[in-house]
């Protein structure tokens, strides 16, 4: 960069068109949807490929939960249970993977932006919050679906799993649902956890073994009673789970907790109820936020 | 007249939570600032740490709401019509670490453009030009948390920049940088507002040659308060008819206050600041006359004079003709209240 002394004359000491390209008839931007499509893209973008860049992803989110897969394989090896609960077990590993990432990357999430500084940025722009929490969940929900392929795969070599699908339809309404759902669950939680400030990493720590327990991650969820079964099933992964479960295993329809129709029916309200939640939440938040001055008050 | 930045009576108190057993209390961050900035200004705000510049850019970003009085931007209500603000600004704050550590400078910079509904091309070639401007090019495809502060710094600055805000609020953009990373920012800030006159930018230091070098207008702010606003010269012009002075003197090794000089005649303000060996005494006089009192003191106590220098007024000899206080000793005394 050229350096002039005078500061009141600097233009002419710059490059040439050091000013120009932004000054070209000041820049055309897009807004409405055009904006909010590209605010998704490019938030989504440090989960889709950034995150990638960590190798260490590979040990911790694959390598970690294959060995709490590995250790349930053994114990129902060992009191011989049904080979099929084997196939339960590695589905179930697999979507732990979905439930960390809603903990930890997309609960926690806007409490970590405001202590980074990049939510006072996300607001102050002209795009919608919504639009960045969207992009944070798809990121986030396709960084995570890598790590659960990879879980799936390892864990069905390695286990022998034999699947059984009986509705390739079904089951993808299953997951998606599941999925719409748990993530806008998620951002409910980001709103919620940025008004707790930092309580909200000992609500994290809380709910991460509970929910293993009562949404049935290593076994049918069936084996609790109805009324804990059916209050489990407000984390979208329970009915997800069990679903899914029913629909590529062979036994798993008389081991599941109620009928599929029933699961998708309930997950498809839970989905909007969740994502219409999670837009009041955050309007209230940004309000909140705005009127007590907590948007950038991060303890730098 | 069109303004692009308007504020009426704005004021901002904060509700300070107490602990268990202390009763909540409240903080007046701005009071009764009344501001008036003309499109293609570069307009300073100059205080020290604490004085309510941050609040007021939160304010005027929309990122804060106040409690009194109003404030515009670009003709809109940052209050009722933050929406129709938020395309036409952009803020970049000093020492901040926005952004994500495992992308590229690049990639974070395409990334904030996108919030602002920059087509891809016309991002790209932003970020390309204007990382050439700061010198940052060639660390385009560096991971963002490899950078040092002052090239992270630079980054943020492209950041503000790239959308081509018509108000930008820069919040001591220089925070962290060397001398020369200064001085080049500054230019470049200097001459991005003079290429197009629809363009504003208000700015918040507590450096007062920045404010001095680069505004067109400085308004001093201590306390919450707009203390006075007008050009850097036309401030110092009302200084023209005092006589200011840098004395280094022999250490008064508890012979002589400082204090005692505020009474003599003639004298406005005294500044102390005791140095390795010597003490520095930074008068403001009525007129120059009063020097021979200062002296005479002097002589009484034993103080041998080691030097004698007539300054020119600065920013610094107006905020302290306003505040009765150096802002290095108004922060001083603002970091003890809260320790």
């Amino acid at each position: 960069m050229n350096v002039n002394h005078d500061p009141r004359s600097t233009t002419q000491m710059l490059p040439q068109d050091a000013t120009q390209t932004v000054a070209a008839g000041r820049l055309t931007k897009n807004s409405g949807w055009k904006l909010h499509l590209q605010t998704v893209i490019a938030r989504a973008y440090p989960r889709v490929v950034g995150q990638q860049r960590e190798k260490s992803w590979m040990f911790f989110d694959i390598l970690l939960p294959m060995l709490a897969v590995s250790a349930y394989v053994f114990v129902y090896r060992a009191i011989q249970a049904p080979e099929d609960y084997i196939g339960f077990v590695v589905v179930g590993g697999a979507m732990t993977a979905f439930w960390m990432n809603v903990l930890w990357s997309m609960s926690s999430q806007l409490y970590w932006e405001k202590e980074q500084g990049n939510l006072a940025l996300f607001i102050m722009s002209p795009s919608s919050m919504m639009a960045i929490l969207l992009g944070m969940a798809l990121g986030g929900l396709f960084a995570t679906t890598l790590r659960a392929i990879a879980i799936i795969l390892l864990g069905s070599v390695f286990f022998n799993v034999r699947y059984a699908v009986t509705s390739f339809t079904q089951l993808f309404a299953v997951f998606f649902l599941a999925m719409v759902a748990l993530y806008g669950l998620g951002m409910v939680a980001a709103s919620f956890y940025l008004l707790l400030s930092r309580e909200a990493w000992h609500i994290s720590n809380l709910a991460q073994e509970p929910i293993y327990l009562f949404s049935g991650f290593y076994f049918p969820v069936k084996n609790f009673s109805f009324w804990v079964s059916a209050a489990a099933s407000i984390i979208p992964l329970t009915l997800g789970l069990d679903a899914m479960r029913q629909l590529v295993f062979k036994t798993g329809p008389s081991l599941g907790f109620i009928s599929v129709p029933l699961e998708i029916t309930v997950l498809a309200i839970l989905s909007v109820i969740f994502i219409f939640s999670a837009r009041l939440m955050l309007a209230y938040m940004e309000r909140l936020s705005i009127r007590e001055g907590r948007l950038t008050d991060s303890r730098r | 007249m069109d303004f692009a930045i308007r504020t009426e009576k704005l004021g901002r108190t904060y509700k300070i939570r107490g602990g268990k057993k202390s009763e909540p209390r409240t903080l007046l961050a701005l009071n009764d600032i009344n501001l008036e900035v003309y499109p293609g200004e570069l307009f300073g705000l100059l205080g020290p740490n604490g004085a309510g510049k941050t609040t007021l850019i939160k304010i005027l970003t929309t990122l804060l709401a106040p409690t009194e009085g109003y404030a515009w931007v670009a003709g809109f209500n940052v209050a009722k019509e933050p929406e129709k603000v938020r395309p036409r600004i952009n803020m970049v704050s000093g020492g901040e670490s926005s952004g994500y550590g495992l992308l590229t400078v690049r990639e974070n910079l395409w990334m904030f453009s996108q919030f602002y509904g920059l087509s891809s091309t016309v991002a790209n070639r932003n970020i390309k030009h204007l990382l050439e401007v700061v010198g940052l090019s060639d660390r385009i495809n560096a991971k963002s948390s490899d950078l040092s502060t002052g090239l992270r710094q630079k980054m943020n600055i492209v950041r503000g920049f790239m959308t081509d805000p018509d108000v930008l609020f820069l919040d001591e953009p220089t925070l962290g940088l060397d001398v020369g990373a200064s001085r080049e920012v500054r230019h470049f800030i200097r001459s991005w507002v003079d290429d197009d006159p629809t363009r504003t930018l208000l700015l918040t230091t507590h450096y007062m040659v920045e404010a001095d070098e680069l505004c067109d207008r400085v308004a001093i702010i201590n306390q919450g308060r707009v203390l006075a606003c007008d050009t850097p010269s036309n401030l110092k012009r009302n200084l023209q008819q005092d006589a200011i002075f840098h004395l280094e003197v022999s250490a008064f090794n508890g012979t002589l206050n400082a204090s005692r000089f505020e009474g003599l005649p003639g004298v406005c303000n005294v500044t102390h600041s005791p140095q390795d060996g010597f003490e520095a005494l930074d008068l403001i006089l009525e007129e120059e006359q009063a020097l021979a009192g200062v002296v005479n003191t002097l002589t009484e106590s034993n103080i041998r004079l080691l030097n004698l220098q007539k300054n020119e007024p600065t920013l610094e000899d107006v905020f302290v003709k306003l505040v009765g206080q150096s802002m290095e000793e108004v922060e001083q005394k603002g970091d003890e209240r809260e320790s």
